[in-house]
């Protein structure tokens, strides 16, 4: 007999008529576009500094628009990193020659601090659009971009790499174009992981956002109207009640953007799991069932079908060369070692070049000095992480034991992540000054406050995977106590506490820039350490040190991953695997 | 008249194909010299058991891997890369599973830039073909994997190939699905309106490839190479009760346990003794282990033992276990390897020593295993010797995982390495430190 199964109900229901689901989409998307062309002319306005800088107003009524400014900047640098995590990742996995440049390239450009490149790239910018806020609106767009870009490309080239054999055999088997092979069988299959990424970059993106907006470069500040900036204007007016609602704008923005767009993305994305079973919970989202039900999307999707066509045949005539075996094995062998010299003597001579210019700068004890002051930053970083594990680990493995408090709690734990942290240094700045407290220790918790939710977060993540039936049996044979976290808990959440920390870890290093020296009117209160010092020569547009402070940070990141985390996921990949 | 040298529409010469081992440590031949022939019309099995290269060689006429040496033709045109006469089957179904039914199986039709409208004209049809009609909008998660096997047949089906290509397309279903599957492909082919001129199906399942086939290809291992042809000369449809069957099925389940036979054209033909021996390998280390699991070869003798005859047909115990052709052969190679049993004529027979092992206690089972073990596994003796000469009885993995990789690929290195393992521990022969990567004798 033929075996049938009824096939799931949701592919059957069909949405009868015009209903609210098509109001609340058509007005939607009519609002949405409405705002982005509102708020986007903001961007083409004069600005010549030093005469011509948009003030920032403190009246809370400017906040929606402020906030809407800030929040487009953040959709432009996402949509930036996606086309460039395609472009980056393809060209990666297809050719060999260029996946041995850009991959390395990709681990140096992940551990340079995101504000460094603000440094390096904002006279740029400016220079680009004179007379302009475009400059700037494209630097501070730069900078999100850059705390993007660089995992999603490489989830992207991973998961190209990594692609099911049988799928790539039947899309080869069928004859599909390039193109058609790219957007059915390649950018599906790597879309859950890249989506992913997306968004916890997402959420650490607007930190870098509100650090960028409002920044003092060759002794000038500038400023762009955004939420950064009005806390950064609130700040230099001293003005807590303005604080107050920056804060409490920003957690709405966090909300929405969180409801309006990631969690339908999310839902929709769903569809590319790989498993070719249903899974037993799929994510859900009001407003993807709302899209769903409607009939515009049916018909829009109608309306644009021809010119997708058309688009589709044109992209598909595209001949790619399929980066398959050399022919002859021993001429790809000489062509390699060629290749390998080649790019072994550009990258000395750049290095070269970079060690000449600081030293016939600066000299060779300032660099000394830089070395001692990352030393200090790496000591801050180190104890923020032992204290964030010792405080936040035993109670994200509570609530994770516990699957009714995990489900409220890890939704909050990713909120406090992408909560930029900025937001609140005030606060505790102020804090430091009434309590005389040195802020070569205060910026150890104001490292903490962005980075320490990596880690509850990932514990919940941790405990709530430890399979039950283990736990049964840790009580069954009486394992309590010391045993108990050291025989079940400490294994059992290893692999996630790893990635916890490298988080936690990242996003340390790159909060030091702001977190090491901070204001509060009209006092600084400046701590010793790398990060200080690269804010300093960026404010004076002191081009060695600039180039000394970011080249040593990068340094002491790559050192940290190599020597530390790397070995550590190698062990929990190894030993600790569930 | 064009002759019959010109009918066929896909013609194999001389192909070899060998994958390089790492480090530049020569080759390894999959393929050696293999010549094949489909003609318009016909359905041609190739029965081979897994290391036999049938997945590579189909691979290789879809022209989806490039050979080492020799041509394959398709259709008069020499093949370059993808083969367009080609509609393929796969056995995991190969579908997309962000795609709905009716857009995988259009895939094939949007590559070749058929317009839109044509295209789901055409995919409905295919899809009414295999029996899926009103399925069109289902996702592959929501399908069986009898149905989701049909949608590969309709995605295949659907750009009307010149030759179906079938790579194991029912062992992934259960054996009532699969049944039913085998017989409508079967019913379709047989009404004569099938959409494509012929088809080629690779499995080593022999009943399947007698049901279908007009010409069974038996390919054998080490290198992959084709024994011979039988041809299974009986009327379409292919009855199982037919006494002929029984007697093509059961002469190839005798071919395919052993290695060494002729192949003639069927049963009724026997050359007796003409078994050329297998060539002898100089290292110990290319004697391969067949990967079973110890409790499994001991499964395999009590289940022989308590049928209580001397001797079991390999057929029925292959149906009675239900247990994929594959894995019952690497099964009765093991015992055979250990001298646990003997095989004749596709029966099997316990040898007294076999005998003694399954029904013996576990200590007495182990001392009989290791001495097996060390008598006839190769691999495993001379690891064991090589640890025994060693001051500190400890050696590194990797020392042991470079000579395999000498004689295998990657991946089988691997698999011997740890089917080794396991055998000698519980042989009680060495043990493996899996976190410092050290083998030594306790």
């Amino acid at each position: 007999m033929i075996q049938r199964t009824l096939p799931a109900p949701g592919s059957l229901r069909r949405p009868i008529g015009f209903g609210l689901a098509d109001v609340a989409v058509i007005l939607g998307s009519l609002v949405l576009l409405a705002l982005i062309a509102r708020v986007g002319a903001g961007a083409f306005v004069a600005f010549v500094p030093p005469k011509n800088v948009p003030a920032i107003s403190l009246d809370p009524r400017h906040l929606p628009y402020y906030a809407a400014r800030s929040t487009l900047r953040m959709f432009i640098a996402l949509a930036a990193s996606f086309v460039f995590t395609f472009a980056y990742g393809y060209a990666a996995a297809r050719s060999r020659y260029a996946e041995r440049v850009l991959i390395p390239l990709l681990d140096i450009l992940q551990s340079v601090p995101v504000l460094g490149f603000l440094s390096i790239t904002v006279t740029g910018f400016i220079a680009l659009f004179p007379g302009s806020l475009l400059g700037l609106e494209a630097a501070s767009i730069f900078a999100i971009f850059t705390s993007q870009a660089w995992n999603m490309a490489f989830s992207f080239y991973q998961s190209l790499r990594t692609l099911p054999t049988d799928l790539s055999e039947a899309t080869a088997a069928y004859g599909l174009p390039a193109w058609q092979r790219f957007v059915r069988l390649e950018i599906p299959a790597g879309m859950i992981g890249l989506i992913w990424n997306a968004m916890m970059s997402f959420g650490g993106g607007w930190f870098f956002l509100a650090a960028s907006e409002a920044i003092s470069v060759l002794n000038q500040q500038y400023t762009l109207p955004g939420i950064g900036s009005y806390v950064a204007a609130a700040v230099g007016a001293q003005d807590m009640r303005a604080l107050g609602y920056a804060v409490l704008t920003m957690a709405v923005v966090i909300v929405a953007v969180d409801q309006l767009f990631w969690r339908p993305v999310i839902a929709w994305s769903d569809k590319f799991r790989l498993e070719q079973s249903a899974a037993a919970e799929a994510p859900q989202s009001w407003v993807y069932d709302l899209i769903r039900q409607s009939r515009a999307s049916a018909a829009l999707e109608r309306f644009v079908a021809p010119a997708g066509d058309a688009l589709t045949a044109l992209l598909s005539s595209i001949k790619v060369p399929i980066g398959g075996r050399p022919f002859d094995p021993r001429r790809a062998r000489i062509a390699d070692r060629v290749f390998n010299v080649l790019l072994g003597a550009v990258v000395a001579g750049l290095v070269a070049a970079a060690v000449r210019f600081i030293l016939s700068t600066v000299g060779f004890a300032e660099v000394g000095h830089v070395v001692g002051l990352g030393a200090l930053t790496l000591l801050r970083v180190v104890v923020l992480l032992v204290f964030a594990s010792l405080i936040w680990t035993p109670i994200g493995v509570a609530i994770g034991f516990s699957p009714r408090l995990a489900r409220i709690a890890q939704p909050v734990a990713l909120f406090l992540a992408s909560f930029p942290a900025n937001f609140i240094f005030p606060f505790a700045t102020l804090a430091f000054i009434r309590l005389h407290v040195s802020i070569d220790y205060g910026s150890v918790l104001l490292m903490a406050l962005g980075a320490q939710w990596y880690i509850l977060f990932n514990s919940i993540a941790g405990a709530s995977s430890i399979p039950t039936d283990l736990r049964e049996m840790a009580d069954d044979v009486g394992l309590t106590g010391f045993n108990r976290w050291r025989r079940l808990i400490v294994p059992g959440i290893f692999s996630s506490w790893v990635t916890g920390g490298i988080t936690a870890s990242g996003g340390a290093w790159n909060a030091s820039i702001v977190s090491e020296v901070v204001t509060w009117g009209s006092s600084t209160l400046t701590a010793s350490g790398l990060g200080a010092y690269i804010a300093s020569a960026t404010a004076k547009g002191d081009w060695p040190r600039i180039t000394l402070g970011v080249g040593m940070m990068s340094i002491y990141v790559v050192g940290v991953n190599r020597i530390l985390w790397r070995q550590l996921y190698a062990l929990a990949e190894r030993k600790y695997h569930l | 008249m064009i002759g019959t040298a010109n009918a066929a529409l896909i013609l194999v010469e001389n192909i070899n194909k060998a994958f390089p081992l790492p480090d530049g440590k020569g080759e390894f031949t999959v393929l050696r010299d293999v010549n094949v022939r489909v003609a318009r019309g016909e359905v041609v099995a190739l029965l081979g058991r897994s290391g036999s290269g049938k997945s590579t060689l189909l691979r290789i006429m879809a022209g989806l891997i490039p050979a080492s040496s020799g041509a394959v033709t398709s259709d008069g045109t020499k093949l370059t890369g993808p083969n367009p006469d080609v509609g393929m089957v796969f056995q995991s179904f190969a579908l997309l599973p962000w795609l709905t039914v009716i857009e995988n199986v259009e895939l094939g039709l949007e590559a070749r830039g058929v317009g839109r409208v044509e295209r789901t004209k055409r995919a409905l049809r295919a899809i009414d073909l295999v029996g899926l009609d009103g399925f069109e909008s289902a996702y592959p998660k929501e399908l069986s994997g009898g149905m989701k096997q049909r949608v590969g047949f309709a995605r295949a089906l659907v750009v009307e190939p010149k030759v179906l290509f079938l790579d194991e397309p029912f062992s992934a279903l259960d054996v009532l699905t699969a049944e039913n599957l085998r017989g409508e492909i079967d019913d379709l082919w047989n009404a004569g309106t099938f959409p494509a001129k012929s088809i080629l199906i690779v499995t080593h399942n022999i009943e399947e490839a007698v049901f279908l086939a007009d010409r069974v290809l038996v390919l054998g291992t080490n290198p992959g190479r084709v024994r011979g042809e039988v041809v299974i000369d009986l009327p379409r449809p292919h009855h199982r009760a037919d006494e002929r069957f029984k007697l093509l099925v059961e002469y190839l389940y005798t071919v395919m346990t052993k290695p060494d036979m002729d192949v003639t054209a069927g049963p009724s033909v026997r050359v007796p003794g003409a078994a050329t021996p297998a060539p002898v390998k100089a290292s110990p280390y290319a004697r391969a282990l067949p990967h079973v699991r110890v409790g499994t070869i001991s499964g395999l003798l009590e289940l022989i033992v308590e049928s209580g005859d001397a001797s079991v047909e390999i057929a029925h115990l292959s149906e009675r276990l239900a247990l994929p052709m594959d894995d019952l052969l690497a099964i009765l190679d093991a015992a055979t390897l250990l001298e646990f049993a003997t095989i004749t004529e596709g029966e099997v027979a316990l040898t007294d020593l076999g005998r003694d092992y399954a029904t013996t206690t576990i200590l007495r089972s182990k001392d009989l295993f290791r001495g097996q073990v060390l008598a006839h596994a190769a691999i495993i003796a001379t690891i064991a010797k090589t640890l025994q000469e060693k001051a500190n009885k400890t050696m590194r993995a990797d020392f042991f995982l470079d000579i395999l990789d000498e004689h295998y690929p990657a991946e089988e290195a691997k698999r011997q390495f740890s089917t080794a393992i396991e055998w000698a521990r519980y042989a009680e022969l060495f043990e493996y430190d899996a976190d410092e990567e050290l083998l030594y004798i306790a």
